[in-house]
């Protein structure tokens, strides 16, 4: 018998094989590394910032500010390199210093205001899009030789696919993500005040230190998902990267991650990148289907998932009900 | 009577107050802004085009006000707005008269609506993740609807529902106006208000003590539902056309904005509908403001952000129990209101 904690998980695996066949038997072009190769590199940006979200809907919160971070970091690149004249090593420090820094206020606030995690990051998704389009409002080009560098590395995979530099931080992050949430005390904290907060607390979790480091991790991983989007877009826009958080929280959720927190891995959240990509490849290989049916599925997709974590909540009650009804003298 | 009015002025002074005061610097920076015209039968003026414009987050924000006050979120309005605005547009456009057409997209929002209560009252889930899934589908349905393009129609009394005037004041101003009335007396007048307030405070007593807490979530999302179709036909009259890309865009994040300025707490329980507009209308002299004074509009943003963590400040627990505990003689007061909320 599978244990509920990986039905989810397990779930999402199932739909992601069988999609994929089903695509290949359509298209037996889909199979090869090229596409895969090419799946990681465009949705390595989004990746990166879903695992930030993984940790931030683990510990019962959310984070909706992650798309304003990702176009502020692509413009300060943008306009420190190109106006500036800094080098992109020096920019990067810079903009991840300043992510990381802002999303541990935004943590700061959500524990020490007692306030909803939702309307503090509401406001910081406001407060990160206006300081963009203080910036600058054009779309900078970048062009920096070790930019050109960094674009041009990759690692030939056999079938003749690439897997991009980006392609690889992506794949680093998540492995990465994978063993923080699961190997380290900070992971282990990160669990228990999903599950329950006053018992975490109670059982000496650090909680303040432990929100704040959740809401600066995930600003983190947006600065380095905005790095990622300038490598990959070449450019800095104070418009781009609108409504990524939405794209990022349903590749928490289809990767089984349960939205009160407590439970959910960070390979589920790789899984619901890739289902997500997926569809998109899908879209593009099939060539008649507009690009709103990736939206309409995505939401369908949701909707079944959430579907399932009721049911699965649903029969772990009873469960429990029914040892008590054993227990119980007749 | 009176000792009510006065009663609900002291309670909503901040709001009116923070009013008056962007009124007054928008005056300050542009001149003649408080002057309004009379002509060809309608009013015309900065201070109208405010109401005007703040029309459709102030119809959101009727419906959001209710669903916040049970301690829950509608994340779909705006997504709702375009699938309205496409059903609205492609009727009208496809020869359907004028009733018929509203029939059948007020009839969609009431759907939309109940689909999101219905996750969140009989599912039992959370409220920002049932109406994330709307949110996320809905504005790939009202493309589907448009089959991806602005459908333009031109029917003329589509049209005037966006861009006419009655009584010398524009429709999109009656139809908030004369919405917020209907509601606010439909909650006030009745126990329905309490109702809602008992639910947002904590479901599980009031659903024991006898409220019909399902039929009650239902209803709310259902009203919620409602509002966004209202808005995304003013929306889409307004421009003569439904743009599923960009009909309601974000609105939902600014009516849940007016909400909160509007005093109505996110935790759930004690809400104001006439707040939330005034709220609607907060937002809309901002943006106006910032428009008149020749600031980049980008500046709004960073207004909004900042006025979100005053509000924070301002309603937080924490921040609260601080204020009682450097005004001592206040201390009582809290626990007093508490006790009559339980």
């Amino acid at each position: 018998m599978i244990r509920s904690k990986y039905l989810p998980v397990l779930t999402t695996l199932a739909i992601f094989v069988a999609a994929y066949v089903a695509c290949v038997l359509q298209f037996p072009n889909m199979l090869s590394t090229r596409v895969i190769g090419n799946l990681l590199t465009d949705n390595a940006f989004l990746g990166i910032a879903a695992v930030g979200m993984t940790f931030v809907i683990l510990s019962g919160g959310i984070d909706l500010s992650i798309g304003s971070v990702i176009a502020f970091t692509g413009i300060f690149l943008a306009v420190s390199m190109d106006t500036l004249g800094l080098h992109p090593i020096v920019a990067f420090v810079l903009a991840l210093l300043i992510a990381t820094v802002f999303g541990g206020v935004m943590g700061a606030i959500i524990h020490y205001l007692k306030m909803p995690a939702f309307i503090v990051t509401l406001a910081g998704m406001f407060f990160a899009r206006g300081m963009a389009f203080l910036i600058s409002t054009q779309s900078v080009p970048v062009s920096h030789p070790f930019y050109n560098e960094l674009q041009s590395l990759y690692f030939r995979l056999p079938g003749g696919g690439r897997l991009t530099f980006v392609g690889m931080v992506m794949l680093a992050v998540f492995i990465g993500g994978a063993l923080v949430a699961q190997r380290t005390r900070f992971g282990t904290n990160v669990y228990a005040l999903g599950g329950n907060m006053q018992s975490a607390e109670l059982m000496g979790v650090p909680v303040a230190r432990t929100t704040i480091g959740i809401y600066a991790l995930s600003g983190f991983l947006a600065g380095l998902s905005g790095i990622v989007f300038s490598l990959y877009t070449s450019a800095g826009y104070s418009l781009a990267a609108v409504g990524v958080e939405l794209d990022a929280i349903a590749a928490v959720v289809i990767g089984g991650t349960l939205l009160t927190g407590g439970s959910g891995f960070v390979a589920g959240t790789f899984l619901g990148i890739l289902i997500q990509g997926l569809i998109q490849t899908y879209i593009v290989f099939d060539g008649t289907l507009s690009s709103w049916w990736t939206k309409i599925v995505i939401g369908l997709l949701l909707f079944a998932f959430i579907a399932l974590q009721r049911g699965i909540l649903w029969m772990s009650e009873r469960r429990r009900a029914d040892w008590r009804g054993v227990g119980a003298p007749a | 009577m009176s000792a009510r009015l006065v009663d609900a002025l002291k309670r909503l002074a901040p709001q009116l107050i923070a009013l008056a005061v962007i009124l007054a610097l928008n005056a300050a920076v542009s001149r003649g802004f408080f002057d309004i015209q009379f002509q060809n039968g309608r009013l015309y003026g900065s201070l109208i085009d405010v109401l005007n414009r703040g029309a459709p987050v102030a119809i959101l924000s009727i419906g959001m006000t209710l669903v916040i006050a049970t301690r829950g979120i509608d994340l779909s309005v705006g997504a709702v707005m375009a699938i309205c605005g496409a059903v609205g547009a492609s009727l009208i456009a496809g020869g359907y008269s004028l009733p018929a057409t509203l029939a059948a997209t007020i009839g969609i929002g009431l759907i939309c609506g109940l689909w999101n209560g219905a996750l969140v009252a009989l599912l039992d889930i959370q409220p920002i993740i049932a109406t994330l899934i709307l949110m996320v589908a809905g504005r790939g349905i009202a493309q589907l609807v448009t089959e991806g393009v602005i459908l333009t129609f031109n029917d003329a009394s589509f049209i005037f529902i966006g861009s006419g005037a009655a009584l010398g004041l524009p429709m999109p101003v009656l139809i908030w106006v004369a919405l917020g009335i209907v509601v606010a007396l439909l909650v006030r007048s009745t126990a329905l208000g309490l109702l809602i307030e008992a639910v947002g405070v904590n479901r599980r007593a009031s659903s024991l003590a006898g409220v019909d807490s399902r039929s009650l979530l239902l209803a709310v999302y259902a009203t919620s539902g409602l509002c966004a179709a209202v808005a995304g036909i003013i929306a889409a009259a307004d421009i003569k056309g439904a743009d599923a890309n960009n009909a309601g865009l974000w609105l939902e994040l600014d009516a849940i904005l007016a909400v909160v300025i509007g005093g109505t707490s996110l935790l759930g329980g004690r809400f104001s509908i006439i707040g939330s507009l005034i709220g609607a209308m907060i937002i809309q002299s901002v943006n106006t403001g910032i428009l008149l004074s020749g600031f980049p509009p980008e500046f709004n943003l960073i207004i909004k952000a900042a006025i979100i963590v005053v509000i924070l400040v301002v309603q937080s627990p924490a921040s609260r129990s601080l204020w009682t505990f450097v005004r001592p003689e206040r201390r009582r007061e809290p626990r007093q209101v508490e006790r009559v909320a339980r």
